[in-house]
């Protein structure tokens, strides 16, 4: 018996090792894709959006991610992978955006397009070009809508932020600081979160992006202050956990609930009322235009441009809201369902 | 010896010292040399007490650091349902550790069965109670295959729950697409999912049932383990597994029931942890395998083997909820948190280890 099972094992196993090895023809152009993690459902996405695009234009994708969010070393063995195998570029969301630049550097030396997606390296001319959402200007949005939504009541608001991770990640500090710019306090070094010392803000607490995590920090930051009412949230998971403790402490009325994303649940969740404004980004043009840019530099040897009067190619934001307020540019729920991601 | 009173008139002159030498019985070196010595006596007689002594002194000392706002019946009883979940887990976990193993994929398996029984009851319209029912048979099953790898092929438990930690966790994704199932559409279609999240108040404490549940479920093993036949040999196991043998138990049936049970537990917390999320979300609890074992060693279980009581992990995934709460409220870091549940770990091992000097 113990034989029988060894042997469906080892041909499974060998089995999957042939599907893998499908080889790759010389004419075509070769393209990775290297992601932080397949867990969350915006990597799944510009997955999703990658590979389509590479279909229509012939190019040979390999993907590759992370076990984890922060698993570096996973990273640069996919660029090695990448350079070994003779592609033409790569699309990478790096998980520790100092430490990757060397390798980067080797793929850029060996003649590889290097694009950052989503989340810039450091320094961030250290890749060929940035696809990414200017999540500062994610956060104002949410943040202007907010303070134009409550009016004069803005001067008394009690402001709790949900934040990413304790390291915090540049895309976590963008989010943060640009919301709170965009609601009229002073954010001091715009690189700190927390430094500021402006009365209406109740606390910072963090949440792993996900729904558990949102739960959690909201419980502990009405324990502070129980009289919240602005929630600001680092992604529509964190916002879904969040609204579950109101729910638990009846407390829903009068809240408002932010956050950054624009994936499919989290427009509903807007449509249903339960998160005031989301900003939407997009993972599936990000990946789509890399993969372009990748099949141009194979053919022409051009390099992509960056937006004007950026350092990186802006691939846009959008405030979604049922309760549009004068100032900030928005399209309602129905509208977003149709550009909503995952 | 006693003084030979009156039958002999007069003492030789060597028996003259005799007064001055011990007169005490022959006996084994007193307990009672000095206070450390006694605590330690005290301790491994009650290990459970260490955790106990933890947690009173660090909600007293919580309350006044961080003020009043702790120290509510409502924070204390938030605090119980925030810990509800890894609490189960530290359970389930406890039961592998008596055996002197380890579950690496305790969390692995419990996010794969909400998923599981998500996926059943919203997406593809199962009623709700056969839904969790497959939930609780998966993880029940999840365990077995742990414990079948470690009696059957003899593989390392730490080296065979890593596997599977990683087998469960592709599955998730790959059921799940990475994407949660909302709160509003459970409860549209299968509220019975989030029966655990549900709550009742007593004066100024809210309890859900998941805290209950998580109380019950310890309730439950302790009687297992201590009076029953089943009990005494996951512990006897734990402590030698080959004298155990040779004393008669069937040590790998013992094993496998320990593992599978263990799986239930997990299965048991899925369905509780969609209750207490308010959705299913492949993303969360991505540590709880670390966690519960957190629990396990601050309760003061033996990563050896064989030693501590199962009340311990109860205790000790309150000892994190309090410290966790306890240092937000006093605005203190996130970091700060981590870097104080770090430290109570290795001291909570160092203080194992310290006990256990007097049975070696």
């Amino acid at each position: 018996m113990t034989t029988c099972f060894k042997t469906t094992v080892f041909g499974a196993a060998a089995a999957a090792m042939l599907a893998l090895a499908a080889p790759a023809s010389a004419q075509e152009v070769g393209a990775c894709l290297i992601t932080k993690t397949d867990i969350n459902p915006f990597f799944v996405k510009m997955k999703e959006g990658a590979t389509a695009k590479a279909a229509e234009l012939g190019v040979n994708l390999s993907t590759y991610a992370g076990r984890v969010d922060g698993d570096h070393e996973t990273q640069v063995q996919a660029i090695e992978t990448c350079i070994a195998s003779g592609a033409k570029g790569i699309l990478i969301t790096a998980s520790d955006t100092k430490a990757i630049v060397p390798v980067v550097q080797q793929a850029r030396d060996a003649g590889l397009l290097v694009i950052a997606l989503d989340t810039p390296l450091e320094p961030i001319d250290a890749a060929d070009a940035t696809f990414a959402t200017d999540n500062f200007k994610a956060g104002e949005l949410i943040g202007q809508w907010a303070a134009a939504t409550l009016g004069d009541e803005a001067a008394n608001a009690k402001i709790a932020l949900l934040d990413l991770t304790p390291s915090a990640p540049s895309v976590d500090v963008l989010r943060d600081q640009g919301f709170l710019k965009g609601f009229g306090v002073d954010i001091k070094d715009e690189n700190r979160i927390g430094d500021e010392d402006d009365a209406r803000i109740v606390g910072h607490d963090v949440t792993n992006g996900n729904e558990e995590g949102g739960r959690t920090a909201m419980e502990n930051l009405l324990q502070k202050d129980p009289d919240i009412n602005v929630v600001y949230t680092i992604n529509e998971p964190a916002a879904a956990g969040a609204y579950e403790t109101l729910r638990a402490f009846g407390k829903t009325d009068g809240v408002l609930i932010v956050s950054v994303d624009g994936g499919c649940p989290g427009v509903e969740n807007v449509k249903e009322g339960i998160i005031g404004a989301t900003s939407q980004q997009y993972p599936l043009l990000m990946a789509a235009l890399g993969i372009e840019a990748i099949a141009k530099y194979a053919e022409s040897g051009e390099l992509p441009k960056p937006t004007e009067g950026l350092d990186f190619f802006d691939t846009g934001v959008t405030l979604i809201t049922d309760m549009p307020v004068d100032g900030v540019e928005s399209i309602d729920s129905a509208e977003g369902l149709e550009k909503c991601w995952g | 010896m006693s003084e030979a009173a009156g039958t002999r008139p007069k003492k030789q002159d060597f028996e003259n010292t005799l007064d001055m030498s011990d007169r005490t019985v022959a006996a084994f070196e007193g307990n009672e040399k000095n206070a450390l010595d006694r605590l330690q006596h005290f301790l491994h007689g009650n290990p459970t007490m260490v955790p106990v002594i933890v947690l009173l002194v660090s909600v007293i000392a919580f309350g006044f650091v961080a003020g009043s706002n702790f120290f509510s019946a409502f924070n204390l009883s938030l605090i119980m349902q925030q810990v509800s979940i890894i609490g189960i887990l530290a359970a389930a976990q406890s039961l592998v550790i008596l055996t002197a193993g380890i579950d690496l994929s305790v969390g692995a398996i419990m996010v794969l069965m909400s998923v599981v029984t998500g996926n059943l009851a919203v997406s593809m319209g199962v009623p709700a109670p056969l839904a969790v029912g497959a939930g609780m048979a998966g993880g029940t099953l999840a365990g077995m295959m742990n414990g079948l790898l470690v009696t059957r092929f003899k593989l390392p438990p730490f080296i065979v729950t890593l596997g599977t930690w990683n087998i469960f966790f592709a599955l998730t994704l790959w059921l799940s697409g990475a994407q949660s199932i909302r709160s509003q559409d459970i409860d549209a279609t299968a509220p019975l999912l989030k029966f655990f999240g549900q709550s009742f108040r007593i004066g100024g404490a809210q309890f859900t049932y998941g805290s209950i549940l998580m109380v019950l479920i310890f309730a439950v093993l302790w009687y297992m383990l201590n009076r029953t036949a089943w009990g005494r040999h996951v512990y006897a196991i734990g402590d030698d597994k080959e004298a155990a043998e040779l004393s008669g138990i069937r040590t790998n049936r013992t094993l496998l029931s320990v593992y599978a049970l263990a799986g239930l537990v997990c299965g048991i917390a899925a369905w509780a942890s969609i209750g207490r999320v308010g959705s299913v979300s492949p993303q969360s609890f991505q540590e709880a395998n670390l966690q519960s074992i957190t629990a396990v060693v601050i309760g003061g279980i033996s990563l050896f083997g064989g030693r501590g009581s199962i009340i311990g992990p109860l205790i000790g995934a309150l000892i994190v909820g309090v410290f966790n709460s306890g240092l937000r409220l006093a605005g203190v870091d996130v970091l700060w948190q981590v870097f104080a549940i770090g430290w109570l770990t290795i001291i909570a091992v160092g203080i194992d280890q310290w006990i256990r000097k007097l049975s070696s």
